[in-house]
This record gives structure tokens, C-alpha cells and sequence, in this order.
């Protein structure tokens, strides 16, 4: 088990949005979180990586435990330097080049030295087929090919889990394939990955494992395959059938 | 005209010239070296929230936004010494006009710190940044890119708003040109040429200010 989490709760402004989240990773799965708009699932990968301060909950990653309330500076950093944050908006570096996007991570935050960084960069820029663009600035390229470089900038710190804020939503509908492919690569590379979507297909054929979110709990979870099939709940079904129902309309 | 104006006028400009360099172009830098330094400072105070002197910061871009620049001059010229605060012309321009500047361009350092949108912070604490190193890789460089042109301007409305150094006996260029024309009765001529110096000042400013803009570039993005 590479990520545990217990009890996870949070509020904003009085109104409580996460309610007691209860999930785990094993090494290698990938779990898709699906749910209605609102349902809190950015918050909860937010919590995960402490872009949000938890109100409580206990994560348990890699073995080693931390109050999600309470953690300090050090244990954050700790478990940040092993896990990858891939935003729906990209979030790239905008005064630094392709290159230097995926090899900040490496030089600043891991004092990599520079010769070396390049070269993990440009590994990982050739896995998602952007070694083309390697001094181009983020404004200079499509959304499509900005989430890649966002996914080489995971992907170059070597992390366990990287968790993914719906990837394909800010893109243009042609551009989502080349993303997708990517992630699904990556997945069959026994990639760790938690990955909030809307991509039903995505979420069945690729995923290992599927969390269905709603009004701040979770309402089920299970293999990718039982989920789609034989869902036990009638909020679930209800959701698979409103969802399918909308991609053939 | 007459060849007397253009005598006059043709004495006047080295001396007048001269009290540009070496006065008004001086008191401008150091002026604007101190107000660049305040409005950093007082920017990056708001920007990370640091509680109480957040607090003292919005005081003082208050009071020195809602003061006029002279009133601020001759209190702490003619009125300070009742204090027993007693300085020279000279620093006494340099400290008001810095402070006074540097309210101006902390809002505007302020407003190109939290242009750099919040996400690009985010990713840098999730690839394992901290603080500072976002701060150094990803925000000041970009909020310098957004502010520089605002601060250029600041720097030009500096170099003019030096002549009211003159009101509290500051020998700079518009003091000296007051001081000829006290013995020539030139007013047109002289407070022309004069004029036609700062414009010459104010000009090389903003092509050093474009040629800056360009030579700094937009990350590839639309020009500005
Ligand atoms: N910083 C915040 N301050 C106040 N309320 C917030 C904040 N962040 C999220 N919320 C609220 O928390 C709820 C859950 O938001 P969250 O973004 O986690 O939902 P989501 O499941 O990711 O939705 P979507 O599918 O639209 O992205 C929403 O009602 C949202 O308005
Ligand atoms: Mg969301």
C-alpha cells in the first residue's frame, strides 16, 4: 500500500465538503475518482498534497503516518518531493522553457546538478513526445502539448503516486486523445496514479480501480470493471446511466 | 529675435545642462534606487501577508497617496526641525521623493506579484519548491516582466517631479534656471529651455525604457 487515507474531513466557510474520506492506493493501481461537479474531489487530491490544510484526517504514504491537520513544513516538503501534482489548467512555469519547467524540480528543489537534470528531463520530455519543443515557452504551445510538458514535470522527479485534477477538462476535444494516450502509457508502465475525470472511457478501460465521490463522501468503490458492471449502489447507477446517457447525446 | 535673448540662452544651456547632470539626474536615481527598494519591500510585505507590518504597510501608502508631494516636502523641511529633525535640502529631497514614489510602486509591485497566477505557485511547491526558490524562479522574474514598464514611467514622472526640489532651496536644474532669469528677466526664454531639457531627458528614458521591454521579451507570449 503506497497511500492510505482515514477520516479525511474539511469545511470551507462553515459548510463541511469533505465528510470523513476513506481511501487507499496499492503500488502500480490506477483509480479514477468520479462524481457530480462540487462533490469535493479536487479538494480531496488538494488535501492530499496539502494544497489544503485538512480539518483532520490521517494519511498514511509509504509506510510513514501523518496527521493531515497537523503536519509541519518538513513532513509536507517530505511528501511532496515524492509525489507529482498534474492541474487541470496545466499550471506551467510561464517565464521558463519546456525545459526548464521539467528540470526545476530536479535542479532547485532536489539540487540536481544541472547536466544531469537535463538529461532525466529530456527523458521524460521524449516519453510524452515533446522532445521537439524543448525551448519553447508555455504560451507558445496548444493546451494539449502544455498538459504533456505538466505530465513530464511529474514525471521527471521520479514520484510514487501522481495524482492527476481532471487533465482532459480545459482542452479543446481533439486535443484530449494525445493526453489520454499518454496517461495510458503510462499506466502500462505500472505508473501509480490517482486521477480525478469526467472520461467514462478512461475510468473503465484503463483504471484499475474507481472511487464514485457525491456531496463530500464516498459513495462507492471498487474494481473498474464490477464498478461499470454491477454497481451495488443506486446513486452509482443512476450517475453511470446519467453519464453514458450524455456522451451518446 | 534678438541677438541678446539668444546670447543669453546660448550661456545658459551648458550651466543649466550642467545642473541637469549633475544634480537633477542624480537626486532622480538615488531618489528612485530608494524607492524601488521601499516599494519591494513594502510589496513583498503584503504579498506574503506578514501580519502587523502588513498593517503599517497600508498606513503608509495611505497617508503618502493622499498628501500632496509638496506639502510633504516643506513638512519635513520647514516643519521637522520644530521636531528636532534637522537635515540638508539635499536628502531632505531624496527621502521625501523616495518615500513619496515608492508608495506609488509598491501597488504597482503589489499588482504584478499576484498577476503571477496562483496555479504556477501551486506546481512549484508540488515539484518539491519552497518558498523562497518559487519566489526567486517563478515570481519575481515574472513580476519584474509586468511591472518594469509602470516602474519606467515612475522613473520619468521622477525625473520631472525633481524641480520641486527647488521650493525647499535645492540647487538643481529649474532652480538654476529661476536663479538666471533673476537677473535677466527671460521668462519665456529661459523656463523654455529648461523645458525643452527635461523633454530631452524624459525621452532617452523611454527609448532605454523600450529598448528594456524589448530586450526582456514576453516568455514568448503576446507583446504586452
Ligand atoms: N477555497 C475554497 N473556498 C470555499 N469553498 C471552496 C473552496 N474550494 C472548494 N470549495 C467548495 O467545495 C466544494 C467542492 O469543491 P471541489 O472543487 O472539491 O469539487 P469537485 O468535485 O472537484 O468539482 P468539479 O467537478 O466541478 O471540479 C464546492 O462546493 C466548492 O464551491
Ligand atoms: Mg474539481
Amino acid at each position: 500500500m503506497i497511500l492510505e487515507v482515514k477520516g479525511l474531513r474539511k469545511s470551507f466557510e462553515g459548510k463541511e465538503i469533505l465528510k470523513g474520506i476513506e481511501l487507499s492506493v496499492e503500488k502500480g493501481d490506477v483509480v479514477a475518482i468520479l462524481g457530480p461537479s462540487g462533490s469535493g474531489k479536487t479538494t480531496t487530491l488538494r488535501c492530499l498534497n496539502f494544497l489544503e490544510t485538512a480539518d483532520e484526517g490521517e494519511l498514511v504514504f509509504d509506510g510513514a503516518h501523518y496527521d493531515m491537520h497537523r503536519a509541519g513544513k518538513k513532513e509536507i516538503a517530505e511528501i511532496r518531493k515524492k509525489t507529482a501534482f498534474v492541474f487541470q489548467n496545466y499550471n506551467l512555469f510561464q517565464n521558463k522553457t519546456v525545459l526548464q519547467n521539467v528540470m526545476l524540480g530536479l535542479t532547485a528543489a532536489r539540487g540536481i546538478r544541472k547536466a544531469e537534470a537535463r538529461e532525466i528531463a529530456v527523458k521524460a520530455l521524449t516519453h510524452v513526445g515533446m522532445a521537439d519543443k524543448l525551448s519553447s515557452y508555455p504560451a507558445q504551445l496548444s493546451g494539449g502539448q502544455q498538459q504533456r510538458v505538466a505530465i513530464a514535470r511529474a514525471l521527471a522527479t521520479s514520484p510514487d503516486i501522481i495524482y492527476f485534477d481532471e487533465p482532459t477538462s480545459a482542452l479543446d476535444p481533439e486535443l484530449i486523445g494525445e493526453v489520454l494516450s499518454v496517461m495510458r502509457q503510462l499506466a502500462k508502465e505500472g505508473m501509480t496514479m490517482l486521477v480525478v475525470t469526467h472520461e467514462m472511457e478512461f475510468a473503465r478501460n484503463v483504471s484499475s480501480k474507481v472511487i464514485f465521490m457525491e456531496d463530500g463522501s464516498i459513495v462507492e468503490q471498487g474494481p473498474a470493471k464490477e464498478f461499470f458492471e454491477n454497481p451495488k449502489e443506486e446513486r452509482t447507477r443512476e450517475f453511470i446511466n446519467f453519464i453514458l446517457g450524455q456522451g451518446e447525446a | 529675435m534678438d541677438t541678446r535673448l539668444w546670447k543669453i540662452l546660448l550661456e545658459a544651456f551648458p550651466r543649466l545642462l550642467g545642473y541637469g547632470i549633475t544634480v537633477t539626474i542624480p537626486l532622480t536615481i538615488i531618489s528612485f534606487a530608494l524607492a524601488l527598494v521601499i516599494a519591494v519591500a513594502v510589496a513583498l510585505v503584503q504579498y506574503a501577508d506578514i501580519k502587523v507590518l502588513r498593517q503599517i504597510c497600508r498606513f503608509y501608502i495611505w497617508v503618502i497617496r493622499g498628501t500632496p508631494l509638496l506639502v510633504q516636502l516643506y513638512l519635513v523641511f520647514y516643519g521637522f526641525p520644530k521636531l528636532g529633525i534637522k537635515l540638508e535640502a539635499f536628502p531632505t529631497a531624496i527621502l521625501v521623493f523616495g518615500f513619496n514614489e515608492g508608495a506609488y510602486m509598491a501597488e504597482t509591485v503589489r499588482g504584478s506579484l499576484e498577476s503571477v497566477s496562483r496555479g504556477q505557485v501551486e506546481a512549484g511547491y508540488c515539484v518539491g519548491m519552497n518558498y523562497m526558490q518559487i519566489m526567486w524562479h517563478i515570481v519575481l522574474p515574472q513580476a519584474f516582466r509586468t511591472a518594469f514598464p509602470a516602474l519606467g514611467n515612475s522613473l520619468i514622472s521622477m525625473v520631472k517631479g525633481t524641480s520641486l526640489a527647488a521650493t525647499i532651496t535645492v540647487m538643481e536644474m529649474f532652480r538654476q534656471a529661476q536663479v538666471i532669469n533673476g537677473r535677466v528677466y527671460e521668462s519665456l526664454g529661459l523656463y523654455t529651455e529648461v523645458a525643452l531639457i527635461y523633454l530631452l531627458f524624459c525621452t532617452v528614458l523611454s527609448w532605454l525604457q523600450r529598448w528594456g521591454e524589448k530586450k526582456l521579451g514576453t516568455y514568448g507570449g503576446k507583446k504586452a
